[in-house]
């Protein structure tokens, strides 16, 4: 029981890292290009 | 290297699949650079004159080559390699592919440093060439076997990656660029090195987080459907037996076709917006049209194949090439009228639905083949994009400029692109009509499935 809640756990931070690291660089280009687009309704 | 074999990254009981589409995307998000190229190309057309070029300074068509080469070594390797890709295992693969492509930008750094664009052309082109084809489906196999649930909301993120990639690096490069310059010198050699290192390290993530399935394994609660659905096969077909298949033709003209009708219209999107709209749509207006257009590429990679999950796989596509067409022909409907809300919606959801038959195909290949060589077969249907790359630019091109010299006004010289466009989604359409279940003397025996699968 306690090894499961230690996996999971564990699990869960392996995650929030590698999406992190994929996903804070993909917002912030994200974001730029938003503000690029928003030229075309100014 | 026993690091790198397949045996070494079976996935251990409670491995969390929700990592592989990370590792997955460490991959794409480095490769889909490829996009944001032609950021560098005025900067190389100073090195040696730094303010304006001088006479031995590169030409943009000698450049343009370097993307050019590039997304043909795309197709190329993908189809060369589709095989040692799928049968080596996804990290070799992923290795590899950081290899090529963080080893293409060195060597193209050497080539602005001695300023020989033939070692670019090498470099960029042939050798980092070899490393998108190689990074671009090492990951797509493995997805599908992961989410054999939802294969086309898992390969849609993968690919989604690439298509948001320039996001990241376009801002990136500049910046860079604008590190590395100094009065006398044009930082681009610098930025290709600083590139290299980080596409290398940003890849190897993905190759050290992926893991494959074990044997038997399966989504916890998820069951094989018992009556399998007409276009979904529980069979597996050989990579090589696939080329004998009408499927894998009718298929490889659906992804040609929807990625024609695309791909040029994308290449031209800012001068398209400006001669339909003269003196409404500025160029600092096209700038950001094109940004919008590039997240809606974007978004429909995730969006049309998640849909496609629920869909079917040839009903999405039927979706693409009707809607696709009816909204093509009505795009000089929207210049007669003036109404540039109403042309960019309509190019929003056309660019979408280019974005969704990118990543919805590796499901489909999955449904008519499944999953043992998808990853090759996929590869080798990468050719249609090649061949797209070259039709879709020179038909957009070359119709414009044949209006042009024979009088038709600058705002209406697309109208006529617009309906060939059309009629390509219509003839894709057909193609994707006549697509049925693969005849069962393809299938692999269970003999030959069993040892490919102990392979």
């Amino acid at each position: 029981m306690a090894g499961n809640q230690q996996q999971g756990s564990g699990n869960g931070v392996k995650l929030l890292l590698a999406w992190a690291f994929v996903g804070i660089p993909l917002t912030w280009g994200v974001i730029q290009t938003c503000i690029n687009a928003l030229k075309l309704f100014q | 290297m026993s690091f790198l074999s397949k045996d070494r990254i079976i996935a251990p009981p409670g491995y969390s699949r929700w990592l592989i589409p990370p590792a997955a995307l460490c991959v794409h998000l480095c490769i889909g650079e490829a996009y944001a190229f032609s950021v560098f190309n005025l900067p190389m057309t100073k090195l040696l004159g730094i303010t304006q070029s001088l006479p031995d300074d590169w030409k943009l068509t000698d450049l343009g080559w370097i993307f050019s080469t590039g997304i043909f070594m795309l197709g190329v390797s993908a189809a060369i390699f589709g095989r040692w890709v799928e049968e080596g295992g996804p990290r070799k693969a992923m290795f590899t592919a950081a290899l090529c492509w963080g080893g293409g930008f060195v060597i193209a750094a050497i080539g602005v440093y001695i300023h020989n664009i033939w070692v670019i052309y090498f470099g960029y082109g042939f050798v980092g060439g070899i490393g998108l084809g190689l990074g671009y489906i090492s990951p797509v196999s493995t997805l599908i076997k992961w989410f054999p649930d939802r294969p086309g909301m898992a390969t849609g993120m993968a690919i989604m990656g690439f298509g948001g990639a320039a996001f990241i690096a376009s801002p990136l490069s500049v910046w860079l660029m604008g590190v590395y310059t100094t009065p006398s010198h044009i930082g681009v050699a610098e930025t290709f090195l600083t590139l290299g290192a980080i596409y290398f390290v940003f890849m190897m993530v993905g190759a050290v987080i992926v893991r494959v399935p074990a044997p038997g394994w399966k989504p916890e609660g998820w069951t094989a459907p018992a009556q399998p659905k007409k276009l979904i096969t529980t069979k597996n077909v050989f990579v090589y037996e696939a080329l004998k298949t009408p499927q894998f033709w009718l298929i490889w003209w659906v992804l040609c076709l929807n990625v024609t009708a695309g791909i040029g219209v994308l290449g031209q999107a800012s001068a398209m917006s400006q001669e339909m709209f003269p003196g409404r749509v500025t160029a600092v207006a096209a700038a950001g049209f094109v940004g919008l257009m590039s997240l809606f590429n974007m978004a429909g990679r995730f969006f049309w194949a998640s849909t496609s999950d629920y869909l079917g796989r040839r009903n999405t596509y039927f979706v693409f090439f009707a809607l696709g067409a009816v909204l093509y022909a009505f795009v000089p409907y929207t210049g007669s009228i003036g109404s540039v809300a109403l042309f960019v919606s309509f190019y929003a959801v056309i660019f979408s639905m280019y974005g969704g038959g990118f990543s919805t195909v590796p499901a489909y290949l999955r449904d008519m083949f499944g999953t043992r060589y998808v990853g090759a077969i996929h590869g080798l249907l990468l050719t249609a994009w090649s061949m797209a790359g070259i039709f879709g630019p020179v038909l957009v091109n070359y119709i414009r400029q044949w209006n042009v010299d024979h009088g038709v006004p600058a705002a209406q010289a697309y109208n006529t692109t617009m309906y060939v466009m059309a009629v390509l989604l219509v003839i894709g359409f057909i193609c994707d009509y006549f697509v049925q279940a693969v005849d069962a003397r393809h299938h692999m025996t269970k003999e030959a499935d069993a040892l490919s699968a102990a392979d």
